[in-house]
């Protein structure tokens, strides 16, 4: 029987069922233990990126070359024959029409679900203007699952930019499906959006609104960073909450022993350098697993069997 | 009565009664009533002895579907539609919540990739306590129906 992820689109996280996500995660760890250089033999992927990423492009690259595809694509759309005026759904339809799938990035939200509509091949979306980029999300499952060997009932935080930050948002919806409890440290201005919370309210979950970042660290198996842009504050607003969500390693004295840190990347001051030396330091290992985990995403679409 | 009255008018066609006064242009405009090219018949701000006004609607030739009255539901709830043949109602259709609605309403959301592309807008419709949420299906965004009904 074919996996259940075979020839499918990956636009949005709550599309996927919570045994999809293991399975994800599962042939990611397979495939960072031992390397497969024919799964995407003969394949032949279209990297489309209507606006520049280089980190998540080259990820994506990566991947596929690893498994033995070939790429063909464009950096940036600002030279592609959208900026003529061609729509999107044209685009896709002839690029679906020379490759195996579809990888793309896009200014606009919703652009990947629309590709989809028009696309011969399976669309994976690497990010739509602020909705969705569900490999970050997979990836952080994935390393999430690496350090602390399940993704069930752990206690994961989540700092800094709650309101705006898409990976956040994907990220809770997924451990939500895993009986994993949630401490939100933000600025006010920043909070949890109320439609997560009552998503959370709605399946029975429970989260806590902390004030401090130091009060949660000795509850919790993952402390999840993002960045607080300067630009969302004014400056007096700026000044009050400027260092309450940063991270210094002397902070993380109370800390468990499996307790890990992540970030999305690329950080700013968020997290001192003088916590890269800690053990609870993953953010870099985080961004290489981005690798395995669309590695992973790429030989399920593509394959019947992995 | 009245209503017999209005209904006797019409031989083939639908009667849209008993919109809140005030909501009869938009749904005039919304769904494209005046575009159909029949006989259009509208009246604003009749009186009517439950609502106090109401407005009415009647479209000669045209029997509104199951989902177009489902969708009319969205901002006129409690609004009445009759499907005529040959002077009879054959049809009294009760209006529900749909699951979806396809090509009314625009995304509130300027950026969403659904207007710029060769597709209809669609939006998923959820019934909460003290107001019925919208989800577009592009963007994701969920938005309160009032936001969604006001666009344009
Ligand atoms: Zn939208």
């Amino acid at each position: 029987m074919a996996n259940p992820l075979y020839r499918k689109n990956i636009i949005s996280i709550p599309d996927f069922s919570r045994e999809e996500l293991e399975l994800v995660v599962e042939t990611a760890a397979r495939l960072k233990a031992e390397p497969s250089k024919n799964l995407l033999k003969d394949k032949l992927i279209a990297s489309c990126f209507f606006e520049p990423s280089t980190r998540t492009r080259l990820s994506f690259e990566t991947a596929v070359q690893r498994l033995g595809g070939r790429v063909i694509g464009f950096a940036d759309g600002g030279n592609t024959s959208a900026r003529k005026g061609e729509t999107l759904a044209d685009s896709i339809k002839i690029i679906s029409s020379y490759s195996d799938a579809v990888v793309m990035r896009h200014p606009r939200e919703g652009a990947a679900r629309l590709a989809s509509e028009f696309s011969a091949v399976p669309v994976i979306n690497g990010g739509d203007g602020a909705n969705q980029h569900p490999t970050q999300t997979l990836l952080d499952l994935f390393t999430i699952k690496e350090t602390q060997g399940t993704l069930q009932e752990l206690a994961v935080a989540f700092v800094g930019d709650l309101k705006y930050g898409r990976t956040v948002h994907s990220l809770t919806q997924a451990l939500s499906l895993f009986n994993c409890r949630f401490y939100f440290v933000a600025p006010e201005v920043l909070a949890m959006p109320d439609y997560i919370c009552e998503e959370l309210d709605e399946k029975g979950i429970s989260y806590t609104l902390a004030a401090s970042l130091e009060e949660v660290i000795p509850e919790i198996d993952v402390l999840y960073m993002t960045r607080v842009q300067r630009e969302r504050f004014d400056e007096a607003e700026f000044k009050k909450i400027q260092g309450k969500f940063v991270l210094h390693a002397e902070m993380l004295r109370h800390a468990r022993e499996n307790m890990k840190i992540l970030h999305p990347l690329p950080r700013v001051d968020e997290i001192d350098t003088d916590v890269d030396a800690t053990p609870h330091a993953y953010y870099f290992e985080q961004a290489e697993n981005g690798v395995y985990a669309r590695e992973a995403l790429l030989a399920l679409v593509l394959n019947e069997t992995v | 009565m009245q209503y017999t009255r209005t209904v006797e008018a019409l031989k083939e066609g639908t009667v849209i009664d008993h919109i809140p006064a005030g909501q009869g242009l938009k749904i005039l405009r919304l769904f494209r009533l005046a575009e159909t090219g029949e006989r259009v018949t509208v009246g604003l701000n009749l009186s009517s002895r439950h609502m106090g006004s109401k407005d009415l609607i009647k479209v000669e030739n045209i029997a509104l579907t199951e989902d177009q009255a489902n969708e009319l539901a969205l901002f006129a709830p409690k609004a009445t539609v009759n499907v005529i043949e040959n002077f009879e109602v054959v049809k009294k259709h009760q209006l529900e919540l749909p699951d979806a609605i396809q090509g009314i309403f625009a995304c509130p959301n300027s950026n969403c990739i659904s207007h710029n592309e060769p597709v209809q807008s669609f939006f998923y419709v959820k019934a909460h306590v003290n107001d019925t949420k919208m989800k577009c299906k592009y963007c994701e965004k969920v938005f309160s129906k009032d936001i969604v009904v006001e666009v344009r």
